[in-house]
């Protein structure tokens, strides 16, 4: 009986050291680079969404799902991360059709220019945060470079053991909990860096086709949007940056029609929406700041209501709870970013928070 | 397929589970299985080689055995009926014609190392000859594969070979138990050169699970990639940086690269072989040790008997006496003895020997002259330092010093000096630019110009250096402790409690401080390439 207590007792400690380390040095994503942290937001929040974006920074930075429940009681999140690939865009909208059934499923076409897996920093930015199930293994199996191997994302304690010599107080401070970085999905930011002239041409490239494996995804997510009777639109953002080529901008407008979905291209509706360049954008044209985003929901928020009749939620009481918590906090931090650009000169304060 | 690979994880798991599943009979036949499915997996060609090493040896020992035991019934049942001179007679050709299998499969596979491995390091000596003659046009370098561990597994091959042909035992009679001993994956790439007498004795046994074993032979893992991971791989960028940068890093810093190095070379080769020795604990099978802290060693002498411990003894059993006690050796030694003097006679054909020897050691190590001189400075330093024996001797008369702490440390500190001197030939691409960067440290210290800030510039930050030294202590300590018995034995004999403590802290320790994994290259241990 003692030695069997024995060993219970050196397998439990040995599961809750590695347990307790692993959730040490995986990192919080809470300061700085906040991207990482998006993905496992999603699911403390209720699910039953009507419209749910899925892609890469020109969704998360350039929509605000606040704006579309303010204005036209669209109940919307955004399941976006950086540089998210198209089949972790797939696998996401997998995860998300098991979990809840929205109308609408938003889908940014930039990720068709990639083919094959990129960066594993960016992975692991993605797939970090997903919780187990089949569509997370599948999207890992998927998007692993070479130097990338299952265990690792199976037991993060390998991947990120490295980080002894970096853990600072937020590792501490965040070791049970996280604090919220977005709301619904989207990264706000309130300063303005004006497009100029330097804005990043496009430069001739070599074949201008998408990729095989990026068409496979594409066909994968129309077919799930199709089977689970889930309206797909796709959309390309008005960034200026990275360049989005009439060549690719054809193969998708083809694409859509074949198979009967509606595509947007918000490049060619800057004027419609209203955007100018010299206020609404952070970073240059690259993405749009608080002003630009809210400008674009507006557009897209009269186009769901209207063409697709995304329905008006506001007055069901849980959600207009829910949806208080998060205007309270988007107001914050309008407020707090605003404050630090008058104080700082940066929206991210003294600290670099 | 690295031993600190997770695909080696892996695949040791599925072994261990599978070695206690089967039934014991069935154990060897196994281990046979795992170990050509482990060399599969490294390069499908690799199984060429070593099928061919095993089935050659298996065939020409037995057929040796097999001559000298039907030579024995016969020699038994005719001795009474034959003279002297026909028993010398029947003897001799009977020892010729073993001779003659042994010497075909001894030749035929030291060729196949020598093709493979140095053919195209003497086509590069050849085209140095014929430049040197003013022909422009060399001969074209060949693309040879080069099996994993065929040093190794020649050598271990070899060895059984010799052992049979002398009479010491038995040839195996099993070609499949054969091709395990020579093929027995943990020790297949870096060694140690086991003797089949050795070896043999636990790796055909049935094994049943036993606790104990098991534990101590993870805990010897554990101990391997402590030793791997957190040391060696990570000393070793500072000394990658010292090595590549010569113009940057000269004088005193050169100095620091070899201490750094000596460093890195014993963990990571005596982390392999505790891995190794561990894994094959683990299933109950005994693998020779390899080192016994060669670092505390008084001499160079002890230090070869404390370091790669199978290999000194491999060239000395199959190297050192044949030469010295051949024919011509003996006749060498007369007439040496004849013209020199006793004294000054005796001492050629052992240093001959010796030299022979070191030279082997230093070309088996590798295809260049760097190792070629490396083997040969080893000889150097040991003739030298027996030529001064009279010399300590009278000292000591002199000097009460023997046997004080202080001139013990003394040795020690003088013997790895001397060996990290040597091993210098190890890290730089050729012999001119070793000597050149060794001169750099007497001739270019300038140790007021040193920058500690430099070290930090190779690739390490101060925490990784603070993780070294931490590493270095427990090493010493670990080093310490085993002078009086095995460590694991006093660990087993602590309370539960504290032993868990202990390897739960070397657990973690090697789990968070390892350079393993994404942002860390994977780095080959350096006897894998021999």
């Amino acid at each position: 009986m003692k030695k069997l207590l024995a060993i219970v007792l050196t397998i439990v400690i040995t599961i809750s050291g590695l347990w307790f380390a692993t959730r040490l040095f995986m990192p919080k994503y809470m300061h700085g680079i906040l991207e990482g942290a998006m993905i496992g937001e999603y699911y403390d929040d209720p699910t039953d969404h009507n419209v749910v974006f899925i892609g890469d920074c020109e969704l998360y930075e350039n929509i605000s799902p606040v704006y579309l429940w303010e204005n036209f009681g669209i109940n919307s999140y955004i399941r976006g991360s950086a540089q998210q690939l198209i089949w972790q865009s797939y696998y996401l909208a997998e995860e998300t059709v098991e979990r809840e059934h929205p109308d609408v499923i938003v889908f940014n076409v930039l990720s068709m220019k990639y083919n094959t897996p990129q960066n594993e920093a960016y992975n692991r930015m993605t797939l970090d945060g997903m919780k187990w199930s089949s569509s997370k293994v599948d999207s890992i199996k998927a998007s692993m470079t070479e130097e990338e191997s299952m265990i690792e994302y199976m037991f993060p304690l390998l991947r990120y053991h490295s980080r002894w010599s970096d853990l600072n107080v937020d590792d501490f401070k965040y070791l049970f909990h996280r604090d919220k970085v977005t709301f619904n999905g989207y990264y706000m930011r309130v300063d303005e860096k004006p497009a100029d002239d330097n804005i990043p041409k496009g430069r001739p490239i070599i074949d201008y086709q998408f990729g095989d494996t990026a068409y496979q995804y594409l066909d994968k997510l129309t077919k799930l949007c199709k089977d689970n009777d889930i309206e797909l639109i796709l959309v390309k953002a008005p960034s200026l940056f990275p360049y989005w080529y009439p060549q690719w901008d054809k193969q998708i407008e083809d694409y859509a029609a074949a198979n009967d979905l509606t595509y947007i291209n918000f490049l060619d509706y800057q004027d419609s929406i209203g955007l100018d360049w010299d206020k609404d954008t952070y970073d240059g044209g690259l993405h749009l700041n608080l002003s630009g985003a809210e400008k674009l929901s507006e557009y897209f928020g009269q186009i769901l209501s209207n063409d697709f009749n995304v329905p008006d939620r506001r007055g069901e009481e849980d959600l207009e709870k829910y949806w208080d918590g998060v205007i309270e906090r988007y107001d914050a931090e309008i407020q707090r970013q605003t404050t630090n650009l008058e104080k700082y000169g940066s929206v991210h304060g003294p600290d670099g928070e | 397929m690295l031993f600190t690979s997770y695909e080696f994880l892996g695949f040791l798991l599925v072994v261990f589970v599978m070695y206690y599943l089967l039934p014991g009979r069935a154990q060897w036949s196994f281990l046979l299985i795992a170990s050509y499915a482990f060399y599969f997996m490294a390069d499908p060609r690799y199984l060429i080689f070593i099928m061919i090493t095993t089935a050659s040896t298996f065939l020409a020992a037995k057929s040796i055995s097999d001559h000298k035991a039907s030579f024995d019934v016969w020699f038994k049942e005719h001795k009474k009926e034959m003279e002297k001179e026909e028993k010398k007679a029947a003897k001799a050709k009977e020892h010729s014609l073993e001779k003659k299998i042994f010497l075909c499969c001894l030749l035929f596979n030291l060729g196949i190392l020598a093709v493979t491995k140095y053919t195209n390091f003497t086509i590069s000596n050849i085209n140095s000859l014929l430049s040197a003659f003013g022909r422009a046009e060399g001969l074209s370098f060949v693309n040879l594969v080069i099996p994993m561990g065929i040093s190794f597994y020649t050598f271990q091959s070899m060895g059984y070979l010799i052992d049979v042909y002398n009479g010491k035992f038995e040839a195996q009679k099993n070609p499949l138990k054969f091709a395990l001993f020579v093929s027995f994956f943990p020790q297949l790439v870096q060694g140690p050169i086991s003797r089949y007498a050795d070896l043999s004795q636990t790796l055909y046994e049935e094994h049943r699970f036993d606790w104990k074993t098991v534990s101590f032979g993870l805990e010897r893992i554990l101990w391997g990639f402590f030793k791997k991971l957190v040391i060696a791989d990570r000393i070793l960028v500072p000394v990658k940086a010292i090595i590549a940068d010569t113009d940057a890093y000269s004088g005193f810093y050169v100095f620091a690269g070899a201490m750094f190095y000596a460093l890195e070379l014993y963990c990571d080769f005596t982390g392999g072989i505790d891995i190794t020795i561990g894994v094959a604990e683990t299933m109950g099978i005994k693998v020779t040790e390899n080192f016994i802290r060669p670092y505390f060693s008084k001499n160079i002498k002890e230090y070869w008997n404390r370091w790669h411990i199978t290999m000194g003894t491999w060239f000395t059993d199959y190297i050192f006496y044949p030469i010295s006690a051949s024919q011509f050796m003996m006749k060498l030694s007369k007439k040496s003895r004849a013209r020199l003097g006793n004294n000054l006679g005796k001492r050629v054909p052992v240093y001959l020997s010796s030299f022979i020897v070191w030279f082997t050691t230093g070309i088996w190590h590798g295809a260049s002259w760097n190792f070629i001189v490396w083997g040969l400075g080893n000889f150097v330093v040991i003739m030298i330092s027996q030529e001064l024996e009279p010399f300590y001797r009278w000292f000591h008369s002199k000097v009460n010093v023997a046997g004080t702490f202080g001139w013990r440390l003394f040795q020690v500190i003088r013997t790895v000096l001397i060996m990290s001197s040597l091993r210098m030939f190890d890290c730089y691409r050729d012999v001119p630019l070793t000597i050149k960067m060794f001169g750099s440290i007497f001739t270019d210290t300038h140790l007021w110009q040193f920058n500690p800030e430099a070290f930090v510039a190779m690739g390490l930050t101060i925490d990784d250096y603070i993780v070294v030294f931490v590493g270095l202590i427990v090493l010493v300590t670990v080093s310490l402790l085993q002078r009086s018995g095995s460590v694991r034995e006093k660990i087993a004999a602590t309370a539960g409690p504290v032993r868990f403590i202990i390897w739960y802290v070397l657990f973690m320790a090697t789990l968070i401080f390892g350079a393993y994994g994404i942002g860390y290259s994977a780095s080959q241990f350096i006897y894998n390439q021999f």
